[in-house]
């Protein structure tokens, strides 16, 4: 056996050594270096983010299983930037009575489900595949589940389960299909044994079902309300934006490699999905009251316009949503810190309670504020760069209805994001929620995530850079 | 020799079967079994396929191993969650799982 090919995998045995490092320190560590456990875990992350910040080349491993390419890296580290964020938010969640004893395994679990989407990302095979999507999805679960004398928390992390072993079912089921009929399960081999017969059909329809669960596309998101509103702010936030963005990259690229002999099927039916995923979602997020519903329902619609980069096959498309993924880590994160940090102070989640908190915290609702314009596309926001190469990806291939009603559909989504913002600045409360300080860490990921929502869209550099490495069909 | 076809009737059968147990058992381990279901006849799709078509690599062999290894994991887990919600509401009825809705 040759155990240089495990050089390819700089990115995975790194995060291997950075996770086992946590799980010995929570083992091991006592006193007063305990104390330090947050801040550890942080600089160990992003030092691991920084380490591995520059795109690798392509390469191969141990016979086509494993493949890296620099638009993959790119791809793993936006991702990784996502969950620094969410480990930060986190801080003030994990130092409380409740989670501070398990704090160990908070740290863990988020590093083994980005873990597997790092294997999802650089698979080859259907096989490492498969294990990158349960590496991710399992732990996933156990997170969801993670304040388990919380009763709403128990029960989504049931709900989470359940659906997600489900759809892999599914999904399994289509790939056991696309098996029989080709005889492979390389990605680089299956496009020349794909004809288009009906069997073929059949195994993508299952296979598309499955990761339309994971990604929350519109018939199959009934989950993913009730998970976001039970589970823990901080895992809600890193669903909704990593786990999120991870599978609907590799579905792309799926979709891309292997499925590209039948395109045209493929796309007329993402073209139904995208639609009924962007008008349900919105016209559901607008009768919700609870601030991580709405956020859910949001997040479902942003994935369908995560999808309708997906559908026009080109490279544009490809960078395109690797911008709208980053973009929409940034704004996503800036709301669901707010969420998270009045969550922790007050115990508020509803939009009522937001009444009148500019008066008391006009940082904190200004910066809400400028995540929410991102997040509907308003212009000089990275949201509207981001919502215009998605549109003008899909208009490049000659999808205009559907671009069309993607717009009307931005408005809809506009009313419900100023709804917020109108509960916030012009509502009368007479007891707003009172005035605090944040702790450190809350306040360098929204710094942070500000930063994003304002600059990302106008240095263009970030885009040029997506664009150089994408490719299409 | 039994035919392939035989086989493939099998498992599209349990698969079926399974996705129909998902929908209408209201007991939350009833539901864990179906998805059991489900995941067995992709198993027994991937040794059949192997055997009888492509039988000179065993591919079709490992990922069924593997698959039969990952569904135990994710069983575990689901069952640990199951524990979980019977020992905070006695009960794991689906239907009881009402907290949040709307």
């Amino acid at each position: 056996m040759n155990f240089s090919n495990l050089f390819f995998l700089k990115e995975e045995v790194s995060l291997i050594v950075v996770m086992v490092f946590l799980l010995l320190f929570d083992l091991f560590a006592t006193g007063k270096i305990r104390r330090y456990f947050h801040l550890i875990a942080c600089v160990a992350l992003g030092g691991h983010l920084l380490y591995n910040l520059q795109p690798l080349a392509e390469a191969k491993a141990f016979g086509g299983m494993y493949v890296n390419s620099p638009v993959i890296s790119l791809v793993k580290s936006v991702l990784e930037a996502g969950a620094l964020i969410v480990f930060m938010q986190a801080g003030n969640w994990l130092a409380g009575e409740k989670a501070s004893i398990k704090r160990g395994e908070f740290y863990v679990l988020m590093l083994s489900t980005l873990l597997g989407m790092f294997f999802m990302l650089s698979s080859g095979n259907f096989l490492l595949f498969f294990i990158g999507v349960e590496t991710a999805s399992v732990p996933m679960a156990a997170l969801v589940a993670f304040d388990k004398y919380r009763q709403n928390a128990a029960e989504a992390g049931a709900k989470y389960i359940l659906s997600a072993v489900f759809a892999s079912g599914l999904m399994l089921y289509g790939v056991s299909l696309i098996y029989g009929t080709v005889g492979s399960l390389y990605f680089e081999d299956i496009p020349a044994g794909i004809v288009g017969n009906p069997i073929q059909l059949m195994a993508f329809v299952f296979f598309f079902v499955g990761m339309g669960f994971k990604i929350s596309l519109v018939p199959f998101h009934l989950w993913t309300a009730d998970v976001y509103e039970g589970a823990p702010t901080a895992v809600t936030s890193y669903l909704s934006v990593v786990s999120k963005g991870a599978a609907v990259f590799v579905l792309m690229m799926i979709l891309y490699k292997v499925f590209a002999p039948i395109a045209e099927q493929w796309q007329s039916m993402l073209y139904l999905i995208i639609l009924l995923t962007i008008t349900v979602a919105n016209l559901f997020a607008l009768r919700q009251r609870n601030l991580k519903r709405f956020m859910a329902f949001s997040s479902v619609s942003q994935a369908g316009y995560l999808m309708l980069a997906v559908i026009s096959g080109t490279a544009v498309g490809m960078a395109s949503l690797v911008f709208y993924v980053l973009v929409y880590l940034c704004s996503n994160l800036g709301v669901f810190g707010v969420i998270s940090v009045i969550e922790q102070r007050t115990g508020k989640v509803d939009m009522e309670d937001y009444n009148g908190l500019y008066q008391t915290n006009p940082r904190l609702s200004v910066l809400m504020m400028l995540s929410l314009f991102s997040l509907a596309g308003i212009p000089p926001f990275a949201g509207f760069f981001s919502k215009f190469f998605v549109f003008m990806s899909a208009a490049g291939t000659g999808f205009y209805v559907l671009v069309l009603l993607a717009l009307i559909n931005t408005i809809v989504s506009l009313y419900y994001y100023l709804l917020v913002v109108k509960a916030m600045f012009i509502n009368k409360n007479d007891t707003p929620i009172a005035a605090f300080r944040s702790d450190n860490y809350t306040r360098v990921s929204l710094v942070m995530c500000l930063l994003g929502v304002l600059f990302l869209g106008i240095f263009s550099v970030v885009y040029e850079q997506f664009s150089l490495v994408a490719w299409g069909m | 020799m039994v035919p392939m076809e035989y086989y493939l009737v099998v498992s599209t059968i349990m698969f079926f079967a399974g996705i129909y147990g998902f929908f209408t058992r209201r007991n939350l381990l009833a539901i864990l079994i179906s998805i059991e279901l489900i995941l067995n006849s992709v198993d027994i799709n991937f040794a059949v396929f192997n055997r009888f078509l492509y039988f000179d690599h065993p591919e079709g062999f490992f990922f069924a191993l593997f698959a039969i290894g990952i569904s135990a994991a994710e069983t575990a887990v689901a069952i640990a969650i199951i524990i979980n919600i019977y020992r905070n509401i006695r009960n794991i009825q689906a239907g009881k799982l009402d907290n949040m809705k709307y």
